[in-house]
């Protein structure tokens, strides 16, 4: 039973991470906390389980259909969307545009030079 | 035998979760098709795709967003277990993001300010609301996140999300012709670039396009862009004047 092995420690991480945002009043969403407390727990146990990974790598591998739901939410919006159109679709094109550059650049830059450096 | 008039099986059809659970995948399967058809191009995302095609049917079927999302929220919730899947590759590659760790973190700031930055200030160029300016500010980050991080500076937590998943098809689209521009050609490097700019949905297409080493610096920089902007974001609007 290696995929319920895997989906209940899958589950009980974002159960864990769920908790603590809500306890601690934390702005960030449960699941990004459940993914910091399983990378925790693999560290502590120096592998990845057999059934945890066969189960996290399938769902990893449709993660893009995941996203469809959410999505589709997009038509509620339309009128307000429509509003603001113009701003809205330049903000969104031009500033994605600059984040992908700057932050692609920076991180390349920075890589080589240490790298040149000689560094590990 | 009788047969029930095709308008009453639809009235049932229409309401129930099976229909849209159907639908959904079925969408999926033909934008992948399609996309593979176009050549695999990044400008028409599958994803992108199979909302559009969805939004077509629900207005076609006359099907309302609560009632579709009441048999798709079986797929929207399987979002939760596998951001935290996303743990795994990360652990795969935990030595070169050791290895990295001072680059990463440098690049993340300077792209979370830049993206922050560049979109209120071109949103002010371009005479937004002061409401849609607030409910662009985080869109870079991944839609949960957005949604409370919205709620917080004066935007539409909603309006958010849908933002947030725009951008996410704007950098799948715009990503590979920058990358050529700049020359980047390091997958890690392209990865982290995806996640930072386009959160989940660039993670979703480093995994699925470049490979799990693009994918892992990917979901580590949708989780530590996500972390930072929520706490970031309120100083740079304040600096702004907003």
């Amino acid at each position: 039973m290696p995929l319920i092995m895997g989906m209940s420690v899958l589950l009980a991480c974002q159960f864990a991470g769920e908790l603590l945002a809500r306890g601690l009043a934390m702005p960030v969403p449960g699941p990004v906390l459940g993914m910091v407390i399983l990378l925790v727990g693999l560290i502590v146990r120096g592998q990845v389980p057999a059934s945890l990974r066969q189960t996290g790598e399938g769902l990893l591998r449709y993660l893009t259909l995941l996203f469809v739901p959410a999505g589709v939410g997009l038509m509620v919006h339309a009128r307000l969307i429509g509003m603001d159109l113009v701003p809205i679709g330049v903000t969104l094109v031009g500033s994605t545009a600059l984040t992908l550059a700057v932050t692609g650049w920076v991180l390349q830059r920075s890589q080589r030079r240490r790298s040149a450096r000689g560094e590990p | 035998m009788n047969v029930v008039p095709l308008d009453q099986l639809w009235v049932y059809l229409s309401g129930h979760p099976l229909l849209s659970l159907l639908v959904t995948l079925l969408a999926f399967l033909v934008a992948v098709r399609i996309n593979r058809a176009l050549g695999g191009t990044p400008l028409v995302h599958p994803v992108t795709l199979a909302i559009a095609l969805l939004i077509g049917f629900l207005l076609l079927a006359d099907i309302e967003y609560a009632t579709y999302f009441e048999g798709a929220q079986f797929i929207h919730f399987l979002l939760g277990p596998a951001t935290v899947a996303l743990a795994i590759p990360l652990y795969d590659h935990r030595e070169r993001i050791r290895r990295l760790l001072w680059p990463l973190l440098l690049a993340c700031g300077v792209g979370i300010v830049t993206a922050v930055g560049s979109t209120l200030g071109l949103a002010m160029l371009m005479g937004a609301q002061p409401e849609t300016l607030l409910t662009l500010a985080p869109r870079s980050v991944t839609s949960p996140i957005a949604m409370g991080i919205a709620e917080q500076i004066g935007g539409i937590p909603s309006l958010a999300a849908g933002l947030v998943l725009l951008t996410g098809s704007i950098g799948c689209a715009l990503g590979p012709g920058i990358f050529r521009l700049l020359g980047i050609r390091d997958p890690a490097v392209q990865g982290f670039t995806l996640g930072l700019a386009a959160h989940g949905f660039g993670t979703a297409h480093a995994f699925a396009r470049i490979g799990a080493v693009a994918g892992a610096f990917s979901g580590l920089a949708m989780g530590v862009t996500g972390l930072l902007t929520a706490f970031l974001l309120p100083l740079i609007v304040t600096l702004f004047g907003l």
